[in-house]
């Protein structure tokens, strides 16, 4: 198989008449890696995407696939290969005859086709199932016929557009695991777009969450979602509590935020705010759900808030604490389920502690909407 | 599930009063407009022709004798077969298959610039453009082609300036404004069924086959043509029907030595006062177009279903 190939975006913009869809995007991806975009819809991961596999050539700016600059090159004629959200198979072929249209384009036999898509039917576990029309597939088979189909033209690197939305859960949560397998065995570069964060982590090397055309951060699964880079990262990428208020004092990377409810808190400047940030900023300070614990010690301190319970819900393996916060917002507190009798009562004050260096403090700025 | 299950569902779903006027209309449709007529035209093709006192009388039996004639001429004529009917038959057969494929050729580009194009104003008054000249009607159109083909018609006087040609071209002999005029009468039964068709074309598809390398021709020859199949059918069948059975344009813009099938069948019944013979030599019109194009469907491996989609 081929090894992947780097991705370079070099300072890319694409508008569409007075509209900018994608803002001065600069991202390298390496060879072999698995990359995906990030974000909720409309933020121009797609057209990101269509740029690179040269549906769309960029306003401004370079894409390079393997250090050449593609340019004026057509999707056609391009090292990538497209899976589509609704999949596009050839509804009128045969599932073998989808898989191998690549080479029937480059005019291999009929004999050397069939043989090739035998070998990809093997590799997606859907051996004898050439001979039928893709309207006779269930939607798993469908999604491993079109990564068939896009890895027969044995691409540099493959583009994924949001390929698992129109799967059930299950089989979603499935299919990332064989889409992440199917990645480490073919060793080609992934460009996967998403606009569910767990899909996001759980297979990426690498994340670039964007919001409105811009790239607000890239990095690993875990630097989005323990050290964001925005307020905006730190509300889209999983769920958070956000606390706004003004810094108060600045103790090397520590900040401590006084909040107009819950006090003064304490909490981590995050990196990319590190030396930027004075005494007096607005600031954004965000709490996971799970890094919330029911205080044992009552006395307050900065790592402390009380706040007025809600209502709880139990989901299993984790208990939800809903609490009264700012702005009619709620702060939700997200506790494992050890077999304990539940601890919170409706109504009652209840105070909460957490880390300071889980607590992430921002310049104050936009949040994703829910 | 039974005949009587299916009625009573039927009128479940529909209502006594909606279900009665509908079944009422379609019948009335199929079985007085359409089946009952074209039986008398069968029957009346199969009798002798004989003047009106003598109609049902022992002399009226039925005979073949009409469809002889076609064949194999009057009695006792100098060639063994109908050389003239015949040729004229194949001739108009012939020159509506060649309306259909022009008629394809122009529309198939068309229709599918306008069924993947998503909406928007240019694409509907495009279509207007399309319609409005059906405002008019056929006569005048066909006399309007007349005038644009004739020797001193547009064409003619345009080429004569610019020094293309010395001496006017008969497009009206070669048949040139025929085609043309048959060919345009037809075009929106074309572009319709195929646009219909190519509109519910997921863009992917093409997208994605471009993404895998192929070239326009085979885009086209693989993943769009099978697609409109079924539309670029029925759209065929419906020029070839129509061109076959026109009557008004070949009248009016055919040359002076082609005469179209369907206007030996007027003369029978008209000047010539010769209904049977009419009405035989329409059924064999009828039963060949049938045939032609259930024939041509097989070839195509469209199937009848497919056609109402």
């Amino acid at each position: 198989m081929t090894k992947g190939v780097d991705v370079d975006l070099e300072n890319v913009w694409i508008r569409f008449g007075d509209f900018v869809a994608v803002r001065e995007a600069n991202v390298n991806i390496k060879g072999g890696e698995f990359f995906s975009f990030l974000g909720p819809s409309g933020c121009g991961k797609t057209t990101i995407l269509r740029s690179v596999s040269g549906f769309l050539e960029p306003s401004d700016g370079k894409v390079r696939i393997g250090g050449k600059d593609m340019a004026g090159i057509g999707p056609n004629k391009r090292p990538t290969a497209l899976i589509f959200q609704n999949l596009a198979l050839f509804p009128l072929m045969k599932v073998w005859e989808n898989i191998t249209f690549s080479m029937e384009v480059k005019g291999a036999s009929k004999a050397e086709r069939r043989k090739r898509a035998d070998e990809l039917l093997d590799m997606i576990a859907l051996p004898d199932q050439g001979d039928k029309l893709p309207s006779e597939l269930s939607g798993g088979q469908k999604q491993r016929v079109a990564i068939a189909r896009a890895l027969c033209a044995e691409p540099d690197v493959l583009l994924l557009d949001e390929p698992l939305s129109a799967l059930d859960l299950k089989l979603r949560q499935h299919m990332r695991t064989e889409l992440r397998e199917i990645q480490q065995r073919v060793g080609i570069t992934f460009i996967y777009i998403t606009h569910d964060q767990g899909e996001a982590l759980t297979m990426s090397d690498n994340v670039a969450v964007m919001r409105a055309g811009i790239i607000d951060q890239i990095g690993t699964g875990h630097s989005v979602y323990n050290d964001p880079a925005t307020p905006f990262v730190a509300s889209f990428v999983g769920e958070n509590n956000v606390f706004r208020g003004k810094i108060k004092s600045i103790d090397g990377d520590m900040a401590l935020v006084s909040t107009n409810r819950t006090g003064e808190l304490l909490a981590r400047i995050a990196t990319s705010a590190q030396g930027k940030m004075n005494v007096g900023d607005s600031a954004m300070m965000f709490i996971r759900p799970e890094a919330c614990n029911i205080a044992e010690d009552i006395s307050p301190a900065a790592n402390r808030f009380t706040a007025r319970v809600k209502h709880e819900e139990f989901e299993g393996q984790i208990y939800n604490v809903f609490l009264e916060g700012a702005e009619g917002k709620e702060i939700k507190m997200s506790l494992v389920n050890v077999g304990k009798q539940r601890q919170s009562a409706e109504d009652n004050n209840l105070t909460l502690e957490y880390m300071p260096d889980q607590a992430v403090v921002l310049p104050a700025g936009e949040l994703a909407s829910e | 599930m039974n005949i009587a299950q299916l009625f009573r569902d039927y009128f479940v779903k529909n209502g006594i009063g909606l279900g009665t006027f509908l079944l009422v209309a379609v019948l009335f449709w199929v079985v007085i407009l359409i089946i009952l007529p074209q039986l008398s035209m069968l029957d009346f093709s199969f009798r002798h022709h004989l003047p009106p006192p003598e109609m049902g009388g022992p002399k009226d039996t039925y005979t073949i004798e009409h469809y002889k004639y076609l064949v194999l001429g009057a009695p006792g004529a100098d060639t063994s077969y109908n050389v003239v009917d015949l040729g004229v038959f194949g001739r108009t057969l012939l020159a509506a298959f060649f309306v259909t494929i022009l008629d394809l050729i122009l529309c198939y580009p068309l229709a599918y610039y306008l069924g993947q194009s998503k909406g928007g104003g240019f694409i509907r008054l495009l279509v207007l453009l399309l319609i409005i000249p059906y405002w008019i009607n056929e006569i005048l159109r066909a006399f309007a082609f007349r005038i644009i083909f004739g020797d001193s018609g547009l064409i003619n006087e345009v080429m004569l300036t610019m020094g293309l040609i010395s001496d006017p071209i008969d497009f009206i002999r070669a048949n040139v404004a025929l085609y043309a005029g048959l060919g345009y009468a037809y075009i929106l039964l074309m572009i319709f069924p195929i646009y219909n068709v190519i509109e519910s074309l997921d863009r992917n598809q093409i997208e994605a086959a471009r993404d895998m390398g192929a070239s326009w021709w085979r885009i086209h020859w693989r993943v769009v043509i099978p697609y409109a199949k079924p539309g670029i059918s029925s759209g065929c069948t419906m020029v070839f029907m129509l061109s076959a059975g026109a009557l008004a344009a070949p009248q009016i813009l055919g040359g002076p030595s082609s005469l179209w099938f369907t206007q030996i069948i007027y003369q029978w019944f008209n000047t010539g006062g010769n209904w049977p013979r009419g009405a035989a030599f329409a059924v064999v019109l009828l039963v060949a177009c049938i045939v032609i194009v259930l024939g041509m469907m097989r070839l195509f491996k469209v199937k009848i279903g497919d056609i109402g989609k």
